[in-house]
């Protein structure tokens, strides 16, 4: 069992002939994700590859297909629309890979979402989710995973699969491989997929990937002092960067003196979680 | 995107919140001419994204126009932090009876945008949540219904403003929080707003960031953009669609991606002993092709302390053949002088290492690890 998906899940794809979107997609039915269809507006009864339905909405696909997942890979000032469609149609993980949404948007989208009490969204501005020989939705590289039971979270794209290298050069394999993305304001948080995998068995052991900026990975660790049961081991980005400089994602920022590396890593080891000072050390202070 | 003083009031006046009447002067003459329309006391006031600018003496007070002008002559040109001073805000002085601090901004643990609101103006608002957070009133607004009169009257009330001040003071915070919604803001700040002899009210300081990821819907905000405030190189970089960040170190960085970008800039910082460090942070974006290599490569080398370079890639979206062949196009053109430590790592990577391998290319090294690459490249940069 993995955490958000498996290969059971019926995933469609917004924005699905695009060229970002039909790229990945294709990547994601030879890992062996169930796309069973797709959205673009105005192009209702076309077809993806021969194969693949294309609906006018989210409604229409969900409705012919049962689909229960979606993935939002639009452009910015289509995916907060999106996802609200997505949520409108009942869906209940909505993944959203788009950068550079404005932050005003993403808290409407952030409460309409948390309201609806149903969907959970996994976004934006990530690489998505990969499971271990099972299936993937968003960009992940599949050469990095290995099932397994380390589950792995993450802020940043890359960072992830230097790890995910990592953990499967040592032998371990990866229960998921989440990212939850690197903006001020994203649906799912560290403590979210903590608890998930805190409570999934084939979960042993959890790699968190955090970043400078916000008070997530304080949350984090105050969730794993009081709540976990299972190993964690932690590195943080960002312990060189400037103050008050904006380091790629738009939340990778120290601001007033507070969302520094220093302070993140305090609480977490504090929360008795392993950090490395090399993401390359991860999978031996794992094995310890 | 910060905007200057002048630009932020400037744009608080669209919304009907009360400003001085100010204009900007870039030279002593046109302070001259200001001043004397405006008459009596005026401030003249240095236009710098730094803060401090009044301790470093770049806010002061003129009581005629001579004096203005002598003022503008010592501030136009000044250094502040680093940065050149190219205008001045001449704004007639205020009669400051109280000073309040009025802010809406996003709160990212919530999700919300915040008013920050305090009676305690003018000073530091981060030293005054330090020392007194009591002194400091917060409210929530919900983004997806907007302000509700209800919260900025519990904020007057909150701040004991005297009964006559109530009705503008409630005014003033309705059409801040127009301003930035209406603007895109990350923050929209008066600091002081000041409550004058005759009650009026008065937004003497004021402070706007506007999120970079809604410039595009924001044309007439991204025109307000002052080049001569912006690192050379970092305008290089937002042009050629590359996220870069000047620092000071000796080792220049390439990587895909900003959290291992980060990452590598902790890594040299690790095994540089104290002596060697990154040069910049610089993620080329996923999907690289070789035009941002080429520029990223330029960028990197137009900073003269750079003493090696390490580029690093781990290659999901991005091909690490397309970067490969993307840096032998950026090599021949920009011919580097310094050592090259470069790892491919991810999609395409062996494709990648054999284009790499096959142009030998002079003092490049690679790398199999990140913990090799950063090993190595300080190694390099340790012998020039």
């Amino acid at each position: 069992m993995a955490i958000l998906a498996n290969k059971d899940t019926k995933v469609i794809v917004q924005g699905i002939t695009g060229g970002q979107g039909s790229f990945h997609t294709r990547l994601m039915i030879d890992y062996g994700t169930q796309v069973v269809g797709g959205v673009v507006p105005g192009k209702g009864g076309e077809w993806f590859d021969n194969d693949i339905p294309v609906f006018d909405t989210v409604a229409d696909a969900v409705n012919a297909t049962g689909a229960t997942t979606t993935m939002v890979i639009v452009p910015p000032p289509f995916a907060p629309d999106g996802v609200i469609e997505a949520v409108d149609a009942g869906l209940e993980l909505i993944v959203c890979l788009t950068e550079h949404i404005p932050v005003k948007e993403m808290m409407k989208v952030y409460h309409y979402v948390q309201r609806s009490g149903k969907s959970r969204l996994l976004g934006p501005n990530c690489p998505g989710l990969l499971v271990p020989g099972q299936m993937k939705i968003g960009f992940i590289p599949d050469m990095i995973a290995k099932p397994g039971n380390v589950g792995v979270v993450s802020k940043s794209g890359t960072l992830t699969y230097e790890v995910g290298f990592a953990l499967k050069n040592y032998g371990m394999g990866q229960s998921t491989i989440v990212g939850i993305g690197g903006d001020p304001v994203i649906g799912t948080s560290f403590v979210d997929i903590l608890q998930m995998y805190e409570s999934d068995p084939e979960t042993e052991k959890v790699v968190l990937l955090g970043e400078i900026g916000g008070n997530a990975e304080i949350l984090a660790a105050d969730f794993i002092k009081n709540n976990m049961t299972k190993p964690v081991a932690a590195f943080i980005a960002g312990q060189s960067a400037p103050p008050g400089k904006r380091m790629g994602h738009a939340g990778a920022i120290v601001e007033g003196g507070e969302g520094t590396a220093e302070e993140k890593i305090a609480a977490l080891e504090d929360a008795g979680v392993r950090v490395a000072k090399n993401p390359e050390e991860i999978p031996a202070l794992l094995a310890k | 995107m910060k905007l200057h003083e002048y630009q932020a009031k400037f744009r608080f006046a669209e919304f009907g919140v009360p400003i001085p009447k100010g204009k900007v002067a870039t030279t002593p003459e046109e302070a001259f001419e200001i001043a004397k329309e405006i008459g009596g006391t005026v401030v003249v006031k240095a236009q710098v994204h730094v803060g401090g600018r009044g301790k470093a003496g770049g806010v002061k007070l003129a009581h005629s126009p001579e004096e203005a002008k002598a003022h503008a002559d010592t501030i136009l040109g000044m250094d502040i932090k680093g940065l050149t001073v190219e205008k001045v805000l001449i704004d007639p002085g205020a009669d400051i009876q109280k000073e309040i601090y009025l802010a809406i901004t996003n709160d990212r643990a919530s999700g919300k945008p915040l008013i920050i609101a305090s009676a305690e103006g003018g000073m530091d608002i981060e030293q005054l949540a330090k020392e007194r957070p009591e002194a400091i009133i917060r409210e929530h607004i919900d983004p997806l219904f907007g302000l509700h009169s209800y919260q900025a009257n519990a904020v007057a009330s909150k701040m004991n403003l005297a009964r006559e001040q109530w009705r503008p003071f409630v005014k003033i915070v309705r059409q801040l929080y127009q301003c930035y919604a209406a603007s895109d803001a990350e923050l929209a700040e008066i600091n002081p707003l000041v409550i004058q002899g005759n009650g009026s009210i008065l937004a003497v300081d004021g402070k706007m960031i506007i999120d970079d990821s809604a410039l595009s819907r924001q044309p007439k905000l991204a025109a307000m953009r002052d080049l001569a405030d912006e690192v050379e190189a970092e305008r290089q970089a937002r042009e050629a669609g590359i996220s870069y960040v000047k620092l000071d170190g000796q080792i220049g960085c390439m990587v895909n991606g900003a959290g291992l970008a980060m990452t590598t800039m902790d890594m040299i910082n690790l095994y540089g002993d104290g002596e060697f460090g990154p040069a910049n942070f610089l993620d080329i974006g996923g999907g690289a092709g070789p035009e941002k290599v080429v520029a990223a490569l330029k960028i990197i080398l137009s900073d003269p302390n750079v003493k090696a370079v390490l580029v690093n890639i781990f290659g999901g979206i991005t091909r690490c053949d397309d970067v490969a062949k993307g840096f032998i196009e950026a090599y021949d053109i920009v011919k580097p002088n310094v050592p090259i430590m470069m790892r491919l790592q991810g999609t395409n990577a062996a494709e990648g290492q054999e284009i790499i391998t096959n142009a030998n290319i002079p003092r490049l090294e690679t790398a199999d690890t990140l913990t090799e690459a950063a090993q190595k490249a300080v190694a390099a940069a340790r012998g020039v």
